[in-house]
């Protein structure tokens, strides 16, 4: 098939086969399994494909027209560098998820509705990274979050329902700002189309509107990524959700939702200024440290990593807050080598609670001789989030941190290393009381996770060993081209406007 | 002018429910407010004083057209919503069920 041609396959394939599952799920067994691995296996192929297509189009732009209407009337889907970045990561993480959880979600009474859910979410996550609309931004991020609400609930239990009900309050509170700035947007520049808003935009400068609009998209995507103000949903999400679920919310969806729209509207459609990036910084820097200290008094072993979660995000938005091309090369590979780490961790988690090992550490003790692959795997992830040299989040952070002098932030680059090693420690807690010590006796029938569960854990964990070769030139152009998208800024309305006029 | 002061000041009453409220329900019609008032708010953006509807017809031009287009969208909005609203009611029947009551001070086992 022609390459511009797949492109609505993104959005059109997840949302087919939830509908699917959706009608044949109940009745026919093993329909919802079968149809959920197809599903993320074919989303796997089409952002191989679209990835390879893209490296040989001039200009690395693919515009989709849909219906034949010529935007900036119609909409349109863009993939640029950083849309496929982040599909890519959507699909892969996507896909060794969803392996996982035909295995996990086995104790769950009705797994039709989880895939139905679950391909709900990864349809507006794609969406979401491939429009070049405003407006269609902000329905694909609300079909993404009401799924993810929805699958928060999932287990339906005390705090199952407590977590859901705190998060959709508060997303949905976060989505009124981010409706609210698009209704601004739309009565300042009468249009809806990104690249064309952000032509006007330049036109229209020297006001304290842009702030205005700047300051409302953050408090609605910094919510939707949990910098430190707005983090109140993040711990208990992702500590009660399932683990699949949690592995999503915290590998994709804080990303495909917060971070990724962040970047594309603040860099490629308002412009950043000074003020902003600066106001980014701070926060992430607060994020690092807070969160950090917080995952280290944790006891719940979601819950921590849900802390650590929030440190790792601000990282990613350090890189992106001190706006030069390397801080922005280290925040997108740490967003990818995260999203991986993460998403191993919350299944490791996952697959002790799976085998009975509960959730809190002190009930745990010696699990690596009864679940030793799990043990290992674990351990691989946690020495690569806290940043070990081998592994692959060593290097992501290492590039922040040098970005950070280079630019003559010293202090932030300190805080960076603190949150460094107060990671590391809170990593050696779950070492210590999880996976070392005396097995306990209520623990000798704990056995090792099932096959599909460890295929998928034992996948991730071979990233996060050779991460670090995404560094090599011949790969490198995965992540220097989503960085030349971030660098270029506003210029980026002319570069689009140009490719649609062809 | 004063017609958007309205719009802000009903995005207020629903933020003031959101934030000040303990009845899980309240919580819930605040957030609706809150969604009305920024669909009013599209809407009036595309409003004209004497405007009309913008259906072209043969032989005649059309000076003061309203803009269609915030209409259209304030309706996927509010769809949108509604789907945001049935899930929360269902997950507060759900809390009713589990705790008993409908006060978010006593639903507090995730702290920490």
């Amino acid at each position: 098939m022609a390459g511009i041609n797949i492109i609505p396959l993104f959005v059109v394939i997840p949302l087919g086969a939830a509908f699917l599952i959706s009608l044949f799920g109940k009745f026919i067994r093993r329909f919802a399994d079968i149809a959920a691995v197809v599903t993320s296996l074919s989303l796997l192929v089409c952002s191989f494909r679209v990835m390879m297509f893209l490296q040989n189009t001039p200009g690395k732009l693919l515009i989709y027209k849909i219906g034949g209407w010529q935007p900036p009337f119609g909409i349109c889907l863009v993939i640029d560098g950083l849309s496929m970045f982040i599909l890519f990561i959507i699909s892969l993480i996507g896909f060794f998820v969803t392996v996982y959880s035909l295995a996990y979600m086995e104790k769950y009474t009705d797994k039709s509705k989880f895939f139905t859910l679950f391909s709900l979410m990864i349809c507006g996550m794609n969406g979401a990274a491939i429009t070049g609309d405003l407006f269609n931004l902000f329905v694909f991020l609300e079909i993404a979050s009401i799924a993810s609400y929805a699958l928060v609930a999932f287990g339906t239990g005390h705090e199952e329902l407590e977590a859901s009900f705190k998060y959709a309050i508060m997303g949905s509170v976060a989505s009124c700002f981010i409706f609210m700035a698009i209704a601004f947007l739309y009565g300042f520049t009468s249009t809806l189309n990104m690249a064309d808003m952000a032509r006007t935009l330049s036109y229209k400068q020297g006001n304290s509107f842009v702030p205005f609009v700047g300051v409302l998209f953050l408090m609605g995507f910094g919510l939707k990524s949990a910098l430190i103000p707005f983090h109140a949903w993040l711990p208990d999400a992702h500590s009660s959700a399932p683990a699949p679920v949690s592995a999503m919310l915290s590998g994709v969806l804080i990303k495909a939702l917060g971070v990724y729209s962040l970047i594309r509207i603040f860099f490629n459609i308002l412009g950043a200024t000074q003020g902003f990036l600066s106001a980014l910084m701070f926060l992430s820097v607060v994020s690092i440290i807070i969160g950090g200290i917080l995952s280290l008094s944790q006891w719940n072993l979601k819950r921590l990593m849900a802390y650590s979660s929030i440190g790792q995000i601000g990282y990613i938005l350090l890189g992106i807050g001190l706006g030069t091309p390397l801080g922005i090369f280290g925040a997108l590979f740490h967003l990818l080598n995260h999203s991986v780490m993460k998403s191993l961790l919350f299944l490791t988690a996952g697959s002790i609670d799976y085998a009975g090992g509960g959730k809190d550490l002190r009930d745990m003790s010696g699990i690596s001789k009864s679940m030793p692959f799990t043990a290992k795997v674990n351990l691989i992830a946690s020495m690569a989030v806290s940043g070990i040299p081998p592994f692959s989040g060593f290097f992501s952070k290492l590039i922040i941190i040098v970005a950070c002098i280079q630019k003559g932030y010293l202090g932030y680059g300190v805080c960076a290393v603190v949150g460094s090693i107060l990671t590391l420690s809170a990593f050696m807690k779950v070492q210590k009381f999880a996976f070392f010590g005396e097995r306990k006796d209520g623990a000798k029938n704990i056995k090792e996770a099932p096959w599909l569960m460890r295929f998928s854990m034992a996948f991730l964990a071979l990233f996060c060993v050779i991460g670090g070769l995404m560094l090599l030139p011949s790969i490198r152009f995965f992540i220097s081209d989503a960085v030349q998208v971030v660098v270029k800024g506003t210029s980026y309305s002319s570069i689009i406007l140009e490719a649609i006029s062809k | 002018m004063g017609l958007y002061f309205l719009c802000i000041i009903l995005f207020c009453v629903g933020l003031y429910g959101v934030l000040r409220k303990r009845n899980i329900v309240k919580i819930i019609i605040g957030l609706v407010i809150m969604n009305y008032s920024i669909s009013l708010f599209f809407v009036l953006l595309g409003y004209k004083f004497h405007g009309r509807a913008p259906i072209e017809s043969q032989n005649q031009t059309i000076a003061n057209m309203v803009d269609p287009l915030p209409q259209a969208l304030v309706l996927t909005s509010i769809v949108i919503s509604l789907a945001v609203m049935a899930l929360l009611i269902a997950i507060a029947i759900r809390i009713y069920e589990r705790y008993g009551t409908f006060d978010i001070t006593k639903i507090k086992r995730l702290r920490g």
